[in-house]
């Protein structure tokens, strides 16, 4: 018998996964990106899991609402790499530091 | 061993397999191909949990758009990939450490949660109400009781979506465009000249 805390392990396991991707690949922005999807993920199996063992809709309705702002923010970010690398010819995270902040 | 719980550990396996191969390939186009793997098998998940509706959703929207998206662009760039992938060695003990610590934290934080006074947790699975499909059982809600969030997520679509062509759109110079006010402000004066050039001496444009 499959329980919650079942889907909670993968999710958990998942989302240590996505911030590991996030700092062995720091200059691979595109890799960052798919890590950030990776984490959305896990958040998205969480609420899942917790919508059906709650026996509510409402996680999964929520669920929804996170894959639309993943879409959102996938879209704005590569329009931004893209960008990026028009100016400067690499997509390499440490060279950007032209503002000195 | 029922068909259920093989399932789960067949999909759960693989959706991590291929989220250790997304963070550790050597070549992008690679990383967004297990990426496509590790949505099919969440997709996979939600099926045995009964969110079809989702599942499908996840496969057209993150492997259809997003996926698709992810290729385009890495084909796109003409980018070294083997430099990008120096200093993997320098970066590993600060990714480990902060990856362990987060995980402990998870764990503390789930091995403590109990569930709210009045907030029945179960242990199986139970259909959808009335004999609703998931589907029409998400529907009800979204356009009932969250209608102005859809609206709202709806927004955050065209938001993107302009954000993204503003960002990448660009103007080059020395393209011939059609300009219609142009076009409609020409008159036969501007346009059309006499010239009664002599024998040999061609005309100035």
């Amino acid at each position: 018998m499959i329980g919650l805390e079942h889907y909670l392990v993968v999710s958990a396991a998942l989302f240590v996964l996505g911030v590991l991707g996030i700092f062995i690949n720091r200059k691979n922005v595109i890799v960052i990106l798919m890590s950030i999807e990776l984490l959305l993920l896990a958040v998205n199996i969480n609420f899942v899991a917790f919508s059906a063992y709650l026996h509510q809709i409402h996680g999964q309705i929520f669920a929804m609402f996170v894959l639309t702002v993943a879409a959102g923010e996938a879209a704005v970010g590569l329009a931004i790499l893209v960008l990026y690398f028009r100016n400067r010819g690499t997509i390499a995270v440490d060279d950007t530091d032209m503002m000195k902040g | 061993m029922t068909t259920a719980v093989f399932s789960f550990y067949l999909f759960a396996t693989i959706l991590l397999t291929s989220a250790v191969m997304v963070i550790l390939s050597r070549n992008p186009v690679h990383s967004v191909l297990w990426l496509i793997v590790a949505f099919f098998n969440a997709a996979g998940l939600f099926v045995i949990v009964g969110a079809e509706f989702l599942a499908m959703l996840l496969i057209i929207v993150y492997v259809g758009a997003v996926a698709v998206l992810f290729l385009f662009v890495v084909m796109m760039l003409d980018i070294d990939f083997a430099e990008l992938r120096t200093g993997l060695s320098r970066y590993l003990p600060l990714g480990l450490l902060v990856a362990g610590v987060i995980l402990a934290e998870i764990l503390l934080a789930v091995g403590s949660w109990r569930a709210g006074d009045g907030i029945q947790m179960f242990d199986v699975l139970a259909g959808t109400p009335d004999g609703m499909t998931n589907t029409q059982w998400i529907g009800s809600v979204l356009y009932t009781r969250y209608l102005y969030v859809f609206q709202a997520a709806g927004l955050v679509l065209l938001v993107a979506m302009i954000g993204a062509i503003v960002l990448t759109h660009r103007q080059r110079v020395g393209t011939k465009r059609q300009d219609i006010g142009k076009q409609v402000q020409m008159t036969p004066a501007k346009s059309v000249r006499k010239a009664q050039p002599g024998v040999g001496q061609g005309v100035d444009l």
